[in-house]
């Protein structure tokens, strides 16, 4: 009994010492005062890496949520004799939820894992304790331009995932399903409001750019440089930063709801 | 504890204690480094060797005991200055530590575009003349997977050089190279330390390779120095797991088994 009291003392300090060293870590970074000059070329080869290349899998991804989303909305709103909502609903629903979380957890899944497993790779093959030596700082060189690259590419990804999805939606409702082309759009523009709805998605979006990206980052600079280490980092990563999105997002729209 | 440093050291450590997971690396250790020489620190696998270059890179903090490096408590320097002490320091890392995702040119290049403004020609120029000097000026367009570890040791000696250090440092430069490599190597490091007065720290077990440069030797085993001295004295000594050390003897005062409970006590435990 006590023996297992001490094992959950032990962990607990463990999580707090982990939760303090990772909060340490996002504030370093935050407070960096970047050499853009120096960082441009990183930035820019990282900015492709996470942003140009995730193009796809959030397309694709969008495309088919819009036209579930628009499938389904459709069939409920028929019940009403409302299909002329279709557009708002689509609009509401994407841009203030689907949009930003779905882009992030597949984010999270497609750019934080390989974040994480690269920067474990490089700790593993001494990459960053020789860049540390040449009296180069690895977290200037290495985590910055990595950290600020998933910043800003997620809440592009999402604005073109809340895009792409209102179009699958168009195109399910009113291609296929034949709502009116006019009183959708008209709906939409009526119903959405650019600061409580697009700006609170964008709001999101950034939030958890940070988040997933922090979360990624921070697990693999302080992986165990194992095989082992680097692939329970990577684990970590998808798993930790999807529930911080879904957890996040519902404070986030608590806040939102509450105080707007 | 601050002394003054004797201008004739390049380092100095002294009462040096480190401590890993609870296991005692170095116990008050001594020992110095001469300015311009080739200074080697031999011992066993797993004796703390490695962890020595990193102290003095102050990548690990001692428990107790203060480095100098040229002088300066390398321990009390702030990130910024730290970060300019490394800078004429180099270190060469078993595995190369090559970056992945440059080529060898960029590898090369690396540190001099970090600390330096040299204009593309001039930066060309250097890159060549380093990786002319280990003999791989036609492999600079390989990428690091390209190479064999042989050429990629040779290129991470090349990238640190590139700054021409005051200190060099090499973390068992022997290992893994095959004959003639490991020839190059050695004239290599010799020919640096002469031509440009870089001050050497030599960490290996290869005796052979490391007697035949060394102008000095530390002996280290179980975090303690068991002996000092030019390696002939070395190779010369009496002392029982000196000669074990430096004649590749199997086993001896330095035993070959790791601690153990004795073999037919703990087999008859299965049983």
């Amino acid at each position: 009994m006590l023996n297992r009291l001490a094992t959950l003392g032990q962990s607990s300090l463990n999580t707090l010492q982990k939760i303090g060293q990772s909060g340490l870590f996002l504030g370093g970074l935050i407070i960096r005062k970047p050499d853009f000059l120096k960082l441009w070329a990183d930035l820019r080869h990282q900015l492709y890496f996470c942003g140009v290349l995730s193009c796809l899998i959030i397309i694709v991804s969008g495309l088919f949520i819009g036209m579930v989303v628009g499938l389904q909305g459709y069939h409920t709103l028929e019940k009403f004799g409302a299909t002329t909502q279709l557009g708002q609903l689509l609009a509401l629903s994407i841009t203030r939820e689907l949009g930003p979380v779905i882009s992030a957890l597949l984010f999270a899944g497609r750019a934080g894992s390989a974040l994480t497993a690269e920067i474990g790779l490089m700790k593993a093959t001494e990459q960053l304790v020789s860049m540390d030596m040449m009296g180069v700082d690895p977290i200037a060189r290495v985590i910055y331009p990595r950290f600020l690259a998933g910043v800003i590419a997620l809440p592009l990804l999402a604005l073109i995932f809340s895009a792409v999805a209102i179009y699958g939606g168009y195109f399910i409702g009113v291609d296929w399903l034949g709502v009116d082309s006019g009183s959708f759009w008209s709906n939409m523009q009526v119903s959405v409001d650019f600061r409580a709805d697009v700006v609170s998605g964008i709001i999101k979006s950034i939030v958890f750019a940070i988040v997933v990206v922090w979360i990624a980052v921070y697990e693999g600079f302080y992986c165990t440089p194992t095989a082992e280490g680097i692939s329970q980092a990577t684990t970590k990563t998808v798993v930790h930063a999807s529930l911080a999105v879904l957890g996040l997002d519902f404070i986030l729209t608590a806040m939102m709801i509450g105080s707007w | 504890m601050n002394h003054q440093l004797n201008p004739a050291n390049f380092v100095e450590i002294s009462q040096l204690s480190f401590k890993r997971d609870g296991r005692s690396i170095f116990d008050r250790l001594d020992l110095v480094v001469k300015k311009g020489a080739i200074t080697a620190v031999m011992g066993p696998s797993g004796s703390g060797k490695t962890t020595l270059l990193r102290l003095i890179g102050a990548q690990l903090t001692p428990d107790s005991g203060e480095i100098l490096v040229n002088g300066t408590n390398v321990h009390q320097l702030g990130r910024h200055d730290l970060l300019a002490v490394r800078r004429r320091m180099g270190l060469l890392f078993q595995s190369g530590a090559l970056f992945t995702h440059l080529s060898v040119f960029e590898n090369v290049a690396f540190p001099l575009r970090e600390h330096t403004n040299l204009d593309e020609s001039l930066l060309r120029e250097v890159v060549l003349m380093k990786l002319e000097a280990v003999g791989l000026r036609g492999a600079a367009h390989l990428m690091p997977d390209e190479l064999s570890g042989g050429m990629a040791r040779r290129v991470a000696f090349a990238r640190a050089l590139a700054l021409d250090p005051d200190l060099m440092m090499y973390d068992e430069p022997f290992t893994g190279q095959d004959p003639i490599s490991m020839g190059v190597l050695v004239r290599l490091i010799q020919r640096l330390n002469q031509l440009l007065n870089t001050t050497t720290i030599i960490v290996s077990h290869d005796v052979e390779e490391t007697c035949s440069i060394a102008d000095y030797v530390y002996l280290i085993a179980d975090g303690r120095l068991i002996a000092e001295g030019s390696p002939s004295e070395l190779l010369k000594s009496s002392q029982a797991d000196v000669r074990q050390f430096m004649h590749g003897e199997a086993d001896g005062a330095v035993p070959f088994h790791y601690p153990s409970r004795p073999y037919l006590e703990e087999l008859s435990d299965a049983e």
